[in-house]
C-alpha cells in the first residue's frame, strides 16, 4: 500500500499551489536535511520530468530549498526560502535535466559542507506523499513518515543479525526492513522502519558494532 | 482493513456503522493513536478549510493575476436571485473556487486529496452544511468518509496529475465528495459507493494541462465543475440510481486510462490548454515578467 493514513488523503495542510510539486518537494528537501543532520553549506538540486518542466509555476524550487532549511509544508516562509537560504549562507544551484526517470516527479538533491556530502533521489507520488528511492547511490524505499534507522555497513555475513539483536534487546519492533548494496562484499545499506522511538544509546550501540560504518536516524 | 470499495461498503454494512467510522478505526490501528487525537487532527484540517473558504470569498488574486475574484462574482450573482441553478449548487461551486483561488495565491489550504483539487471537498461540505445543519462531529465524519474513498483510489489507481491526469485529481476529489455528501444526507454506504462511481465515470479521461504549469488555469474552474458534478451524482444516488459499472471497476478504468495518457497531457504543460496559442502567450508573458 502506497498510502496508509487518512491524513495522506485529507492533508497535508500546506502552502499552495501543488501538493506534489510544492508540499511533496518540500518534504523531500526536509528528509535530505534530516539525513544530512545539519544545515548544509551548499545544495545542488536537479529536477527531472514534470518537476523540470513546471517547477517555476509550482514553486518546486522554493519548496525544495524550504525543506532543506527544515521548513514544514505549512511554513509560510516557503515562498521566500531562496532569500532566506542566501542570508543563511547556503549556496543553492539548480539544474534542469531532460533524462527520463521512472517517475515524472523526480528530484536529486546533493548537499555539502566542509566534511560531509550526501546525495539523495526522491519522488513525489501524489497528494504530498513521497518516497526516497536512492541515497548515496544505494537503491532504497523510504517514506520519511515512520521512525527509521539507516545503517551503512560492510557487506559481510552476520551483520543483519547483529543489528537486529541490538534492536530486539531494546524491545524495538521492526516494521519494514530492506538491505541493498552496490557490489557483493562492498559497502551496503540497511533501512529499518521501526515502531518505537530510537534512543541515542541504541544509536551508539549500533555504531559500536563491528563492520558498521555509520548510523543515521530518521524522524523521532 | 479494506482494499477496495466493495470491502469498505461490506465492512460498514456488516457492522452497521458509517463509512467514516471504518476509516477512523483503521486510522487508530495504523497510527496507534487514540480516537480523540485522530478526531482532533481532522478538526484542525477542517478549520484550515474553513479559513481558506472565508479568505477566498473576500476575494484574492494570484501572483500572476491569472486567477482570483471569481468566487466573489458568483456569490454576488447568487444574491440577485437571477441564478438558473439552485443556490446550494452555486454556493458549492463558489466555495470550491474560493479555496483554489487561495491555493493559487500561495495561501494555506488542506490538500484533499491534492492541492490542485483542494476545493471540491470543502466547497461541497460548506454548501451542503447550509441545508443539512450538521454538527461539527458530522462535518469531521464527512472528511473521514472522503478519506476512505480517496484512500482506495490512491492505492488502487492514482491521485497524481503527473501520473494519471486531472481525472486522478479533480476526478478523485469529486468522487470522494459525492460519497461523503450521500452519507451526510443519510444515504447508505452502498449509495455512497454508487455516487462515487457515477461521479468518477463523468471525469474519466480528463487531462492535466495547466497553462504555464501553474495550478490556476484550468484547475480553479475544474474544481467548480468537480463540485457541481459531486452534488448532481449524490442526488442521483440518493434517488436510487445505480451505476451499471461497479465503483471498483470504474477506479480501475481510471487507472488504465491514466497509464495510456500521453505525457504531454500529464502535468507537463506541453499539451491541451497549455499548448493553445493563448496558453503559450500567457506562459511567455508570465515568465517574461514574473520573478
Amino acid at each position: 500500500m502506497k498510502y496508509r493514513s487518512a491524513f495522506d488523503i485529507i492533508g497535508p495542510v500546506m502552502i499552495g499551489p501543488s501538493s506534489s510539486h510544492t508540499a511533496g518537494a518540500a518534504r523531500i528537501g526536509r528528509v535530505a536535511r534530516t539525513l544530512f543532520g545539519k544545515q548544509p553549506k551548499k545544495a545542488i538540486i536537479s529536477l527531472y520530468g514534470s518537476f523540470a518542466k513546471t517547477y517555476r509555476g509550482h514553486g518546486t524550487d522554493v519548496a525544495v530549498v524550504g525543506g532543506i532549511l527544515d521548513f514544514d509544508t505549512d511554513d509560510e516562509r516557503i515562498p521566500s526560502s531562496l532569500t532566506i537560504a542566501e542570508e543563511a549562507g547556503m549556496e543553492v544551484t539548480f539544474t534542469i535535466e531532460d533524462t527520463v526517470m521512472d517517475h515524472p516527479n523526480t528530484v536529486k538533491i546533493r548537499l555539502f559542507d566542509e566534511d560531509k556530502e550526501l546525495e539523495l533521489v526522491g519522488i513525489s507520488i501524489g497528494g504530498g506523499t513521497i518516497e526516497i528511492t536512492e541515497l548515496n547511490s544505494f537503491k532504497l524505499k523510504l517514506s520519511g513518515e515512520n521512525p527509521a534507522i539507516l545503517v551503512v555497513h560492510n557487506d559481510v555475513f552476520g551483520i543483519i543479525s547483529s543489528v537486529s539483536t541490538v534492536l530486539a534487546n531494546h524491545e524495538i519492533n521492526i516494521g519494514h526492513m530492506e538491505v541493498s548494496r552496490k557490489e557483493k562484499g562492498q559497502m551496503a545499506l540497511m533501512v529499518i522502519e521501526v515502531d518505537q522511538k530510537i534512543k541515542l544509546e541504541i544509536m551508539k550501540e549500533l555504531e559500536g558494532l563491528e563492520n558498521v560504518l555509520q548510523v543515521i536516524k530518521m524522524v523521532d | 482493513m479494506f482494499r477496495n470499495v466493495a470491502e469498505l461498503v461490506e465492512l460498514a454494512e456488516s457492522k452497521n456503522v458509517k463509512i467514516a467510522e471504518i476509516m477512523i478505526l483503521q486510522e487508530m490501528e495504523f497510527s496507534g493513536l487514540p480516537r480523540e487525537q485522530i478526531i482532533e487532527k481532522m478538526d484542525r484540517n477542517l478549520t484550515v478549510m474553513e479559513q481558506a473558504v472565508e479568505r477566498g470569498l473576500k476575494g484574492v488574486q494570484s501572483v500572476t493575476g491569472l486567477t482570483g475574484g471569481d468566487a466573489v462574482l458568483l456569490q454576488n450573482y447568487m444574491k440577485t436571485g437571477r441564478a438558473l441553478a439552485g443556490n446550494l449548487l452555486l454556493d458549492a461551486v463558489s466555495k470550491a473556487v474560493a479555496t483554489n483561488e487561495v491555493n493559487a495565491a500561495m495561501g494555506m489550504i488542506c490538500a484533499t486529496p491534492t492541492a490542485g483539487s483542494a476545493g471540491v471537498v470543502p466547497g461541497t461540505l460548506f454548501a451542503v452544511k447550509e441545508k443539512l445543519n450538521p454538527s461539527r462531529a458530522e462535518m469531521i465524519d464527512f472528511l473521514f468518509t472522503s478519506a476512505a474513498f480517496g484512500f482506495v483510489v490512491a492505492n488502487n489507481a492514482s491521485i497524481s496529475g503527473a501520473a494519471g491526469g486531472c481525472q486522478a485529481e479533480v476526478g478523485s476529489a469529486s468522487g470522494m465528495a459525492a460519497a461523503a455528501i450521500v452519507e451526510l444526507a443519510g444515504g447508505t454506504p452502498s449509495q455512497a459507493a454508487e455516487a462515487m462511481a457515477i461521479t468518477l465515470k463523468n471525469m474519466l479521461g480528463l487531462v492535466c494541462d495547466p497553462v504555464a504549469g501553474l495550478v490556476e488555469v484550468p484547475c480553479v474552474k475544474r474544481n467548480a465543475m468537480g463540485a457541481s458534478n459531486a452534488i448532481t451524482a449524490a442526488d442521483m444516488a440518493l434517488a436510487g440510481i445505480t451505476s451499471r459499472i461497479p465503483c471498483d471497476e470504474v477506479i480501475d478504468a481510471m487507472y488504465k486510462i491514466g497509464q495510456t495518457m500521453p505525457v504531454a497531457l500529464r502535468e507537463t504543460a506541453e499539451g491541451g490548454l497549455a499548448a493553445t496559442p493563448t496558453g503559450r502567450r500567457l506562459a511567455e508573458e508570465i515568465f517574461g515578467s514574473y520573478k
